[in-house]
């Protein structure tokens, strides 16, 4: 039973770093229709530049939470940037052409900034600092659940309800159910649909990094290639859950992370990714549109 | 208050406007009718600014508006109710509405202009909270030109608006359309292919074919004109 539980809250742990970065896969293809193949890159860079504040902090004698807050804020800012700049850079004078083309920039996006970290970091694995505070009352749990994964967890909670309050309720969440229904009448209303376009890249980006964070502190250890396996299972989780939904992607990546889970505690962690695709290949087959996908709930 | 001077429109190499020109004077509406394919939705997307003019000049208010961004045009005051409704369908009746308003910070007064829409259309009261998705196309349009309504437009552009409705429908949303210009002195552009309809509620009509306009006068003066009439009106 211990051992379930032990499987159950990694895969918990593992499914909301899943979901995190699938929010961004699912709001630009909700908007734009496109696979935004650099996302992974975004959580990458995230994780890289908190670890590089979070040196600089050290150095200077900081410690304790203040250097999570800071590296935090910072690598959430530079992330964003990046997502921002990637769009207006690989996408946006895209937009007109055939659907192949702003896909086949999002895989070269994707490469270039790999390499752009390799060349400026290094290709082996750097240590990250394990920034995430020790709650006490946590030791009591200590056997299944630590407290880094508690707080991954939460945090994922927190930033899914945000989120979902915020598209729900105000007003540039409105614009961007509208554009992703009708992009030329949410313009026809005013919508300045380019800025909605960045403020979904700022937003899954930000989401991504800070997941990046989370996960390089829970792990402790990064490498320039660690957005390019989290991207792909992210954007599983993403398709499993129905592209385009919000609360697909948090499905997706949290069956995503128990699949992987079990099949590592009880068969083997050889297979963790077999499973995962299998699961994937399956829902594909019964359930196209994903578990939650737009095709299956949104028909008229 | 709006002059097309000399508009050219394309789809990539091929040309839907060939050079129009009309004038819609303040308070006036104004019909455009023309068979399928004549080109009288892309001259109110071209006004817009959806699919902008390559050549002449689209001027409201005394202001040259081609090549500007659609949200710019809408902000000058300029609404569409565009063919086929093009209702948000997941978002509800109310959230649609709120769309409408997108430009408008004043909420008090946002309010009040929902529940004017709610008096002129109470059937869309009822379905407040329901998705647009789910509304019949009568109910639809009702909420399409409610929608345009919310953003207080001084030009309102429809687009066929009485396609696909029961007679019954028609008839309202005609009457709607006389109200809103009587009462809030809003100027209208009225595109249709129900001719007799639109040259009875229009002052002036051109009338489109093939890009071009052919024909424009008075709206009596369409109704009895022998081309109109047998081209236009089945007599
Ligand atoms: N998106 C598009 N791409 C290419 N050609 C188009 C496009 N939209 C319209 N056209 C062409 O432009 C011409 C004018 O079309 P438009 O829709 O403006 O006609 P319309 O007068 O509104 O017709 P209807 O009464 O059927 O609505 C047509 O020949 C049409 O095929
Ligand atoms: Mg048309």
């Amino acid at each position: 039973m211990d051992y379930f539980l032990e499987l159950l809250i990694g895969g918990l742990t593992r499914g909301s770093i899943y979901a995190l970065i699938a929010l961004g896969y699912t709001m630009v293809y909700g908007i734009i229709e496109l696979i935004n193949f650099a996302h992974g890159e975004i959580y990458m860079i995230g994780a890289f530049t908190a670890l590089i504040i979070a040196s600089v902090l050290t150095m200077a004698g900081m410690s304790g939470l203040s250097v999570l807050i800071l590296a935090s804020v910072v690598a959430v800012i530079y992330a964003s940037a990046y997502g921002f700049t990637v769009e207006k850079i690989a996408y946006k004078p895209l937009r007109q052409a055939q659907r192949l083309s702003p896909l086949i920039s999002a895989i070269g996006m994707s490469i270039f900034l790999q390499n752009y970290v390799l060349i400026a970091q290094t290709s082996d694995f750097l240590p990250f600092p394990s920034l995430l505070p020790e709650l006490p009352f946590m030791d009591a749990y200590a056997q299944f659940m630590g407290s880094s994964e508690l707080i991954i967890v939460a945090t994922t909670a927190v930033m899914t309800i945000i989120l979902t309050l915020f598209i729900k309720f105000t007003k540039m969440g409105k614009a961007m159910r509208a554009t992703a229904q009708d992009r030329n009448m949410a313009m026809l209303l005013g919508v300045n649909v380019n800025r909605v376009i960045s403020n979904t890249f700022i937003i899954g980006s930000a989401l991504a990094a800070v997941g990046g964070i989370l996960i390089a502190s829970h792990i402790g250890r990064i490498n320039f290639y660690i957005g390019f396996i989290a991207g792909i299972k992210a954007f599983t989780a993403a398709v499993l859950g129905g592209i385009g939904s919000i609360p697909g992607a948090v499905l997706g990546g949290l069956i995503l992370g128990w699949t992987e889970s079990f099949a590592t505690g009880y068969v083997s962690s050889d297979y963790e990714d077999v499973f995962a695709f299998a699961l994937l290949v399956l829902i594909l087959i019964f359930r196209p549109a994903g578990l939650l996908g737009k095709s299956t709930v949104q028909k008229v | 208050m709006l002059e097309l001077d000399d508009v050219k429109t394309f789809y990539g190499s091929i040309m839907a406007l060939k050079g129009v020109s009309l004038k819609i004077g303040e308070g006036e509406i104004i019909t455009l009718i023309g068979a399928n394919g004549a080109g009288k939705s892309t001259a109110l997307m071209s006004i817009c600014g959806i699919v902008p003019p390559r050549s002449g000049k689209i001027l409201f208010r005394g202001r040259d508006i081609s090549g500007r961004d659609p949200h710019g045009i809408v902000s000058l005051g300029i609404s569409q109710v565009p063919e086929g409704r093009r209702i948000f369908p997941q978002l509800t009746v109310m959230e649609n509405l709120d769309m409408g308003a997108f430009l408008r910070n004043d909420k008090g007064e946002i309010k009040k202009d929902m529940e004017h829409c709610f008096e002129l259309f109470p059937i869309l009261a009822q379905r407040r909270h329901q998705p647009g998705g789910t509304l019949s196309g009568g109910e639809q349009q009702m909420l399409a030109i409610s929608r345009a309504l919310m953003a207080r437009p001084r030009l309102l552009l429809l687009d066929e608006p009485s396609l696909g409705l029961a007679p019954i429908f028609v008839r309202l949303i005609f009457k709607i359309i006389e109200k809103i210009n009587r009462e809030d002195g809003t100027t209208i552009f009225l595109v249709e292919q129900n001719a007799h309809l639109a040259l009875q509620v229009a002052h002036r009509g051109y009338v489109m074919e093939n890009g071009r306009i052919v024909l424009e006068g008075s709206a009596q003066s369409l109704l009895n004109n022998e081309d109109v009439k047998r081209a236009y009106l089945g007599i």
